[in-house]
């Protein structure tokens, strides 16, 4: 269709089909209900799915994306509409996830009177999304649609949010196809100059002692990038280490991986990126979390910086060659380079530097003290990896310790199976994000690999899991504490364990049966494989109470404030003084 | 580093709230704006120039103005006082209260500035000043004991020397 006379409502339907979307998340409102009663007439073949809470739409929709490398797309009313999915919007905006944000908006002429359910949408979403509109005029709408489904995912992905006032909804105008609109001025670069990416190569064929750090950027470049990823490592036979929302583009299982990286990294890791004299970051942004202090940050390397956005060359670190473009892109280019110039790297040299990498594995920095009596949350995550390892799984997760955990002890080897909230660090992300995954997979095991607390930000989208016959698992590593709270609260403040002992927890079992899903509940290691596997076996949803013992830690563990060569390996050598300036730190 | 004041001009999209988007950006991250000016300067293209000043050393402003160039709407931004050596120039309505000497004083000194007067009465004058901000602070000084009542300023608007276009 190249224009056609429609109302608001349909064109927004008529948008979405044309950007193929099958799939919506949302929640019905006086402001948006034009839009509604269009679903309602049955013309269009979209799938909507009806959460609890408008964060659980813009969470669902963020999970949706990550699992199926689409644009997830939401429907909110206004006022507390878009308000509750503001979380989702800062948290999709923080870890590069392209989410479409529909909002309805009271009716223009009501635009600043106060109106009832009136927020200023565009003003209070401006600094979550990487761009916003309000729509004023019908004729807009279109252009408008077109442009958001663009920007949220071209360049670096992220949310938009297109503010719909009621009566434009109703109003008819023209409709005009994606095919002939282009937006006025954003042009994302995917490639970099060849000349550049020459001189990062001639840096990598001098490295003695290189490492791989890769993030995100390669998960969102796409499976191409997965795959030249992968073949560039082996063909340099360099150590990889990944971030947190890198994991899966490079097999977790491969011995050239080191485990991830930062302050729940590995020993391996963290001492490759401070020894190293060539560090080579694909699609990674140097995040906090990742560098630990930043002037003793691998101080002896050169480094090179791949990514997408310009914004994140030399904003904490500065780098030697940046590489501005798509990973894919610019991982082609290299390999066509590499392979016609026949650069190799020094393989005498990198031979030695793995020999020290391997005495760094001897540490053994995951290891844990396993117990007959009582569940180690490490051990319960290990055990779920290798009852589930063979099923292509999805994991999602909440935010804290049972995070950390699900990231060192499961491993991934295809990207897109690992969904969590990285840097905006979401409690209650994770059921929403879960159910998001198993709608574009419904035929996989997704498990949301949840604490305690957290699940019960988010505890309201099992009825929507059960609506919509989504049989997600819930995996709850319960120690009562807000694990990770009180683990900073014993490193930082004396052990004064200020409001992180959760009083008054539902029984999960019941909870779980009270929404007519399955409730589990194991206490003792020789119980776990048994109740794993039941899980497994459930067609519908679960909530497993997994009780573990309530005073592990995460470690390995970089303090705030400390570098990399500077790791904590378990509690006995906690005692290692955190500076004042570490303190402030989060 | 040094911290000094820069100037940046940004050519943006002109389309709704693209000033809250800019300036929100400013202040969210942190950086402090001195003065701001904005017009639309191209009536066909709807193209808009934001010009405002900031104080950092050349780092900060580097990637304040990578982040500016972040946002959808903003076509170019630039540092115009370190990148482009740039004009800049300011104009201020400086309102100035008092008789006898003093009065006659301001009228000498605003002729020394090449002020304009641009309302009088029996008490009181109205003088149009166009300049670098400094030249405006020091007529402003130099005002202050002549009866200073009132000032209004548009902030700096600056352009590059020479045939180069932004």
């Amino acid at each position: 269709m190249v224009s056609a006379q429609l109302t608001g409502a349909e064109m927004v339907l008529q948008a979405f089909e044309d950007h193929k979307v099958d799939t919506l998340f949302g929640y019905p409102g006086g402001a948006i209900l034009p839009i509604y009663d269009e679903l309602a007439k049955g013309k269009s073949s979209i799938h909507h799915y009806l959460v609890r809470h408008e964060q659980g739409a813009a969470h669902a929709a963020e999970g949706y994306a990550r699992a199926s490398g689409k644009v997830g797309v939401l429907l909110v009313t206004s006022g507390p509409g878009v308000t509750n999915a503001v979380t989702g919007l800062a948290d999709a905006m923080m870890d590069s996830i392209p989410l479409v944000c529909i909002s309805g908006q009271v009716p223009s002429h009501l635009i600043g009177t106060d109106a009832f359910q009136e927020c200023d949408a565009v003003g209070i979403t401006r600094p979550c999304t990487k761009h916003n509109w309000l729509v004023k005029d019908i004729n807009d709408l279109s252009r408008i649609l077109h442009e958001a489904f663009y920007v949220a995912s071209s360049g670096r992905p992220g949310p938009v949010l297109v503010d719909i006032p009621k009566d434009i909804q109703f109003q008819t105008g023209t409709y005009i196809g994606p095919e002939t609109i282009k937006h006025k001025s954003y042009r994302p670069k995917l490639k970099a100059s060849i000349d550049k990416i020459d001189e990062a190569l001639k840096l990598i064929v001098k490295a003695e002692k290189p490492v791989f750090y890769t993030g995100g950027g390669v998960i969102n470049s796409g499976n191409a990038a997965v795959q030249l990823l992968r073949e560039f490592v082996r063909l340099t036979g360099f150590p990889i280490t990944s971030t947190l929302q890198g994991l899966g583009a490079y097999p977790g299982d491969d011995n050239q991986f080191l485990g991830m990286l930062g302050m729940h990294g590995t020993y391996e890791a963290n001492m490759a990126m401070h020894d190293c004299d060539l560090l080579i970051n694909i699609g990674a942004r140097f995040d906090d979390r990742i560098t630990g202090k930043v002037d003793e940050f691998s101080p002896n390397s050169k480094k090179i910086h791949i990514d997408i956005d310009p914004s994140s060359i030399n904003k904490t670190i500065e780098v030697d060659v940046p590489l501005v473009g798509d990973v894919a892109h610019i991982l082609e280019d290299a390999l066509k380079l590499w392979k016609s110039n026949v650069y190799k790297a020094d393989k005498t040299a990198v031979k030695s530097w793995w020999k020290t990498i391997d005495k760094w594995k001897e540490k053994d920095s995951l290891g844990f003290k396993n117990d007959k009596k009582t569940i180690k949350p490490q051990y319960a995550i290990q055990r779920l990896y290798e009852l589930t390892k063979d099923k292509d799984s999805y994991i999602t997760t909440e935010v804290g310790q049972h995070q950390m955990w699900a990231a060192q002890y499961y491993k991934f080897n295809k990207p897109n199976r690992w969904i969590t909230s990285g840097g905006l660090g979401t409690m209650g992300f994770g059921l929403p994000a879960a159910i998001g995954a198993q709608v574009a997979h419904p035929d996989k095991l997704v498990i949301d690999i949840a604490g305690e607390a957290s699940i019960l930000m988010c505890i309201q989208e099992m009825s929507t899991a059960i609506q919509h016959q989504l049989p997600v698992k819930i995996f709850i590593i319960n120690n009562q504490y807000m694990g990770m709270v009180r683990q900073w609260q014993e490193l930082l403040h004396d052990k004064r364990y200020s409001h992180s002992y959760t009083d008054a927890l539902p029984d999960f079992v019941k909870l779980a049966e009270a929404y007519g899903a399955k409730g589990i509940r194991v206490e003792s290691p020789a119980e776990l494989d048994k109740g794993i596997q039941e899980m497994i076996d459930y067609n519908g949803p679960v909530i497993f109470d997994c009780v573990v013992d309530q005073n592990e830690n995460v470690y390995p563990m970089i303090p705030s404030g400390k570098a990399h060569n500077q790791m904590l390996l378990g509690k006995e050598n906690e005692d290692s003084k955190i500076s004042d300036e570490g303190k402030v730190l989060v | 580093m040094i911290e000094s004041k820069h100037t940046v001009s940004v050519l943006v999209d002109n389309e709704p709230g693209v000033l809250a988007r800019v300036i929100g950006l400013i202040s969210g991250r942190g950086y402090n704006i001195d003065s701001l000016s904005v017009a639309e300067v191209d009536t066909e293209t709807h193209v808009s120039r934001i010009t405002f000043v900031t104080l950092g050393n050349e780092i900060t402003i580097n990637k304040m103005i990578a982040q500016l160039q972040k946002l959808i709407p903003v076509k170019k931004a630039i540092n115009i006082t370190l990148d482009k050596q740039g004009i800049e120039r300011e104009m201020a309505l400086v309102k100035v209260v008092g008789i006898g000497e003093k009065r006659v004083e301001s009228l000498r000194l605003s002729d020394a500035f090449r002020a304009k007067v641009i309302d009088t009465t029996h008490d009181s004058f109205v003088f149009e000043l166009n300049g670098s901000p400094v030249k405006i602070d020091a007529f402003i000084d130099l005002m202050t004991p002549l009866g200073l009542s009132e000032v209004s300023r548009t902030g700096v608007v600056a352009i590059a020397r020479g045939s180069e276009k932004l």
